[in-house]
């Protein structure tokens, strides 16, 4: 049977071109891979290979044809036995090709305004009458590894001197005595090749804890937590991911300069496939980390080194843990809401507390996970107060303040009272000076300042 | 440090020999019928074919044993087909369609297959070869003596994260074989023009792994060296390097008009060099295939890859939900 050979698209672009040289002519025998034409596409000139053996019966496009579409029949190829005379009309229109426009059919993206009540879960975090305990959160973050580790022998922890050193913020104290070296294990100085190494091991089923010394240094191997962990999933049809957890401090310490102390709450936020945790509290932090172990999935998981040494309550449980995408409401209130995570809490609360002295009443959420973001507990309490304030040190361009913004606006608008103000760490650098520092972070006064400000105080 | 260059040919069946000139035939005529494909407009974007680079994976495959890993680049039909995987499914995801390997939503460069123990098709050059390194890492871990192939390019093999793994697959002894697949070219700049290091294996020396050159357009040598490199991984030595010398017939991808290089360059590996026609003459010459043989050969491996490409074609584009599925986990995955 004879067949056609079509002018062929030879770049992702590619709808018509020219066939600029023909260098085989009829009655011609090639093989496949020989050259036979040149084609000129939009970007260059390329050589164009026979794929099926036969003899060339008929040249039906000349050769210094401009315009030629993609898919036109330019040759009709004979095989072995067939002559010119079998050749059957062809018509040199393109063939069809049957790719449908799946955008006409997608259904609308966003919904519009509907201000109903969100169904949100807002029940109890540990039974009521649990004993506490007072912990760190470092102390808390490392027993919620060893739980975890001392359960499943799958969970291992790698990084910059997490074993022998005990940690470089002693997060993994007492880890490599309880667990040995095959479970905890010190890294050469190479971000980027162990978080790859990381990504490797879960994909090969272990469940990988990578603690990353800062996260400033993770900027090393973000490839590997967005391209290689958080994409997976997806492009091989469900067929395999990576349950890890990618940890350590996050955001300015204190007089460490522009390179170190930088917030990637937005950063990994971003992006489809991941999980992103930044706790407050020794207690969140301790049940968001079990969760985020046991998780099928990669996880983000943002701590803060001034926090690390703060003690909270820690309820005295077995097995306690923290669901992802659930906010805490730390006090009620009724003038305004205030909505913040990780470190930005310590400023939300204080302003809070002194506010209250001036008679306003403000509502605390933190959002604990920043995905998936709890929006809904967002939403409910600014529907109650009409007002909302976010606070964060991260950068303001992009920031989660600024989604939180395009949220409300979307699905709350008639129920604000004034602008949504985002309380962010300046869109400058981090200087080094002690009083451009202290000026370049957010504040409690600057906290203050926007609640007066929407409630018009 | 240096290993020496496999010389000693292995001892190879008459029926192994016929399958490795069915599994590079099969790459071959998969990866002409992936061209035409996209000359129709029925493959987008991106798609490197590996005309010319079969012997590199029916070799290594040749010294593969069940539970071994692999994983390699975007150049990666070669290596799917090579391990068993189905060429229905792989011809079906690189023309988008629900039958895909990953139901279209990977492509060309991207699609796996837990139950082949192919970890993909990765589209960031060299993110492959620490991501191999954590296979070898989690077969280490389990203590069982599976090794994992990490393929990369002369391309990759100028990325930093190749040396970082370099460093911490020596230190931790990590069996994983670094399948240097040197076609020469890198997109195009040629090897000449991107180091001035003459082999990329002997690199290795820097990290104390060892290594070999290896002549990747002959699928026997392929495999002897492929079996030392196994034997070092699975005895718990660490890592191996074997550098594979080869030859890619096509340009980079599909819009690359190759002009780096002069046709007649191609030409003569294609004439003199060409690993297909290499065994081919082997069978008929050892009187191992007569011509009758190889012709039913081919015209079976014809009908192997019109029927994957038939079904590339019949298969229905994904549902449009499944553009909202698969994003995230509800469970833990299971050993394959």
């Amino acid at each position: 049977m004879s067949t056609e050979i079509l002018m062929p698209a030879l770049s992702p672009t590619m709808e018509e071109g020219t066939l600029a040289k023909w260098l085989v002519k009829e009655g011609d025998t090639v093989a496949s891979g020989d050259i036979i034409a040149e084609i000129e596409t939009d970007k260059a000139t390329m050589e164009f290979e026979a794929v099926d053996e036969g003899t060339i019966g008929k040249i039906l496009i000349e050769e210094g044809t401009e315009g030629v579409k993609v898919n036109t029949a330019i040759a009709v190829l004979l095989e072995d036995g067939e002559s010119a005379d079998d050749i059957q009309a062809t018509s040199s229109a393109p063939a069809e090709t049957e790719t449908e426009d799946a955008t006409k059919e997608a259904a609308p993206a966003a919904s519009a305004a509907a201000p109903e009540t969100p169904k949100v879960d807002q029940s109890p975090d540990w039974p009521e009458g649990t004993a506490m305990k007072l912990q760190t959160v470092r102390e808390a973050i490392r027993d919620a590894m060893a739980e975890e580790m001392r359960s499943t022998d799958e969970v291992f922890l790698m990084g910059e001197e997490v074993a022998e050193y005990n940690g470089a913020y002693k997060v993994s104290q007492g880890l490599l005595d309880e667990f040995g070296s095959r479970r905890v294990i010190d890294t050469p100085i190479t971000e980027h090749g162990f978080a790859g190494i990381g990504v490797g091991a879960a994909f090969g089923g272990l469940r990988p804890i990578v603690e990353f010394m800062t996260f400033n240094f993770a900027m090393q191997a973000i490839d590997q937590i967005i391209n290689s962990a958080a994409k997976t999933l997806y492009m091989s049809g469900g067929q395999m991911g990576a349950p890890i957890v990618f940890r350590g401090p996050n955001g300015a310490a204190a007089r460490v300069g522009a390179q170190h102390s930088q917030d990637y709450a937005a950063w990994y936020s971003q992006i489809p496939g991941l999980k992103v945790c930044m706790p407050y509290s020794a207690s969140d932090a301790k049940g968001l980390m079990k969760t985020a172990i046991r998780d099928p999935n990669p996880v983000v998981f943002l701590e803060n080194e001034i926090l690390y040494g703060q003690s909270f309550d820690v309820p005295d449980m077995d097995d306690f843990t923290i669901p992802f995408g659930k906010a805490k409401i730390w006090r009620e209130g009724s003038d305004v809401t205030i909505v913040s995570f990780g470190i930005g809490m310590k400023y939300a609360l204080e302003a809070a507390d002194k506010l209250a002295e001036d008679g306003i009443s403000a509502e605390v959420i933190d959002l604990r996970t920043l995905r998936p973001m709890d929006t809904g507990t967002v939403i409910n309490s600014v529907m109650k107060t009409n007002r909302c304030v976010t606070v964060e040190e991260g950068f303001p361009v992009c920031s989660i303040g600024s989604y939180i913004s395009s949220v409300l606006m979307q699905d709350a608008f008639d129920y604000l009272d004034a602008p949504v103000i985002n309380c962010t760490g300046k869109d400058v650098p981090m200087p080094y000076a002690a009083n451009l520092e202290k000026l370049a972070l957010t504040t409690t006064a600057e906290v203050i300042e926007a609640v007066k400000k929407v409630t018009y105080r | 440090m240096a290993a020496k260059k496999t010389t000693a040919k292995p001892n190879v069946s008459k029926d192994e020999l016929l399958q490795y000139y069915k599994d590079m035939l099969l790459i071959r005529r998969f990866e002409e019928k992936a061209g035409q494909l996209y000359g129709m407009g029925l493959i987008g974007g991106f798609c490197h074919l590996y005309i010319g680079q079969e012997a590199v994976v029916v070799g290594i495959e040749a010294a593969a044993k069940e539970g071994d890993k692999r994983i390699t680049s975007y150049r990666d039909h070669g290596h799917m087909l090579a391990c068993g995987m189905d060429p229905k499914g792989v011809m079906a995801e690189l023309t988008g369609r629900e039958g895909g390997y990953s139901k279209g939503k990977g492509g060309s460069m991207h699609m796996f297959s837990k139950e082949k123990h192919f970890y993909g098709g990765h589209g960031i050059v060299a993110a492959q070869v620490p991501l191999g390194a954590g296979l070898a890492f989690s077969d280490k871990y389990r203590g069982n003596d599976n090794v994992t192939f990490a393929y990369f390019g002369d391309g990759a093999a100028n990325q930093g994260q190749v040396y970082e793994t370099y460093n911490m697959a020596e230190l931790w002894d990590l069996p994983v074989i670094f399948v240097i697949e040197n076609n020469q070219y890198a997109m195009g700049t040629s090897v000449q023009r991107s180091t001035k290091s003459p082999s990329l294996w002997e690199r290795g020396a820097a990290y104390g792994i060892e290594g070999e050159e290896v002549d990747g357009m002959d699928v026997l040598a392929v495999k002897a060296a492929a079996e030392k490199a196994v034997a070092h991984c699975r005895a718990g030595k660490g890592p191996y390097i074997l550098e594979v010398k080869t030859y890619r017939y096509r340009g980079h991808s599909m819009s690359d008009p190759a002009k780096y290089r002069t046709r007649e360059e191609v030409q003569k590996m294609r004439d003199t060099r060409d690993a297909i026609e290499h065994v081919r003459t082997m069978l008929l010459d050892g009187k191992h295939a007569s011509e009758d043989d190889l012709k039913s050969v081919d015209k079976e491996i014809k009908e192997i890859v019109n029927n994957a490409a038939e079904f590339s074609k019949e298969s229905p584009e994904p549902a449009l939900e499944e553009l909202w599925t698969d994003i995230y986990a509800t469970e833990l995955p299971q050993e394959a």
